[in-house]
């Protein structure tokens, strides 16, 4: 608005390169991990198939901490170098994690059903990923009511490390307030037949994390230049007339 | 950083004295926000009761929420006021840190979010029943530092929500996700001193609040400039 432009870094859309090829990969790997996690590892002696859930609701609520690394990464690059490149990686590692806390939720809740006999309970890994999600949802909405790429940029950097900032805090707090979760999942509190199909998993959701984080990053790269460029053609045409 | 310290800090007390100045002459903007507080208690009194003893058992979570909504519309107006006369640009181009207008903001915002707490509280306890618990002092340490923990987020997010579209919504939905501990600390450590502390647990939910405030104090006074700059 009243704030003077800066120099961009994102000129020229991104060069599709070998990303589709990459995405075919990531997609087919999530479907090989899922027929060993499904087929070929056994029900569980208690819960039976239920525990088919695991396999995707742990690999995924991992990964959404990936994501949210990303965004912090992408957060503080932009106010260090300015680099709208790194907002706009923030920005697209946002929404594909606030994605990825909606699933973790919602697989959570499916499990949570028929195992403890309730959708939610107000536990501190349930209750602090809630918060998690509710601090993307207001990232993003900031993200969308503000205009100005700039201000936009530097705004939704600050309120994104401050989120991080916040999130031990929060877990903590949540943590001394009530405790119910089953203990943390680790490949070392599995039975060795099931280790394989949740590393096969955490890697194929991996890969699918890093696949539509990159695709979110390219089409936002897509408009801006766009943008840019439109923009960069009206100024030329003032000082020409 | 030309500048001492005192003249930074006299810089900050002069925009805090023309907040406060503004609003005790005013006096419309404080009671509209002390009205809506009490209003809030009386519905949670409604929603709660009658039972006397489940009134009471809320009255901490009664009191902190109805705080927490009135005090929003404050944060907002601190810098809606500014927007309003045109005044944020002038408040800029006067020399020295920006950082002077964040501490400045702040205090005049904790006095006026304190005296609507201390209000509250003393309506709360009149309108819930409850009675001075024997470790007041330490109620009264938690309502200071809850308050110190919600004025320092507030003003922050103020500064940013003020200036976007769709402020009145996207105020609170930024600021009451980041002050979840703030109100699980401060309601649990009340409860905590009101039942006589037995699980000697208040001192835990105090040494949370200070640390949340003293990190987010430095968060919003290192992060300000660049954001009421953007």
């Amino acid at each position: 608005m009243t704030t003077t432009r800066q120099e961009t870094d994102v000129i020229a859309p991104p060069a599709p390169g070998r990303w589709r090829l990459f995405g075919v990969f990531a997609i087919a790997s999530l479907v090989v991990a899922q027929v060993v996690a499904v087929v070929i590892s056994p029900p569980d002696r208690d819960m039976g198939h239920l525990q088919k859930i695991m396999y995707v609701h742990f690999p995924i609520a991992l990964n959404m901490f990936v994501c949210y690394l990303v965004v912090l990464i992408g957060s503080v690059r932009y106010l260090m170098l300015r680099s709208e490149r790194a907002d706009l990686l923030a920005a697209s590692a946002a929404e594909v994690g606030a994605v990825m806390t909606g699933l973790t939720l919602a697989l959570g809740m499916l499990w949570a059903k028929p195992t403890w006999g309730v959708w939610w309970a107000w536990d501190p890994r349930l209750t602090s990923t809630l918060v998690l999600f509710l601090l993307a949802t207001a990232y993003l909405a900031l993200r969308a009511f503000v205009d100005d790429p700039e201000r936009r940029a530097t705004w939704s950097a600050t309120v994104g490390i401050l989120g991080a900032l916040n999130v031990p805090i929060v877990y903590m707090s949540v943590r001394w307030w009530r405790t119910l979760h089953q203990v943390q999942s680790s490949p070392s509190s599995l039975d060795p037949e099931y280790v394989i199909g949740v590393r096969l998993n955490l890697t194929a959701v991996l890969l699918v994390t890093v696949y539509l984080i990159h695709s979110r990053y390219a089409a936002a790269l897509t408009e801006r230049a766009a943008e840019n460029r439109a923009m960069a053609a009206a100024l030329g045409a003032n000082h020409g007339g | 950083m030309s500048d001492s310290f005192a003249a930074e800090f006299a810089r900050a007390r002069a925009v805090a004295w023309k907040d406060l100045t503004t609003e005790r002459r005013s006096k419309a903007g404080f009671n509209a926000v002390v009205s809506l507080a009490l209003t809030i208690l009386l519905l949670f009194g409604f929603a709660l009761g009658p039972d006397s003893g489940a009134v009471r058992a809320a009255a901490p979570g009664a009191l902190w929420l109805a705080a927490l909504f009135a005090s929003v519309l404050a944060f907002g107006r601190s810098f809606q006021v500014e927007l309003d006369g045109g005044a944020l640009e002038m408040l800029l181009l006067y020399p020295g840190s920006r950082r002077a207008i964040y501490v400045g903001k702040l205090l005049a915002n904790l006095a006026f979010v304190g005296l609507l707490i201390a209000i509250v509280v003393v309506a709360s306890m009149v309108l819930f029943q409850v009675t001075i618990p024997r470790a007041w002092p330490a109620v009264l340490g938690i309502i200071g530092l809850g308050a110190v923990g919600v004025t320092a987020l507030g003003t922050f997010y103020a500064a940013i929500a003020s200036r976007s579209r769709a402020r009145e919504v996207l105020l609170p939905l930024l600021l009451f996700p980041m002050l979840v501990p703030v109100l699980l600390a401060a309601v649990q450590g009340t409860k905590a001193l009101m039942a006589g502390d037995l699980m000697n647990e208040a001192g835990a939910w105090i040494s949370l609040l200070a640390g949340f405030d003293l990190l987010f104090l430095l968060a919003g006074f290192l992060a300000f400039d660049a954001v009421i700059d953007a």
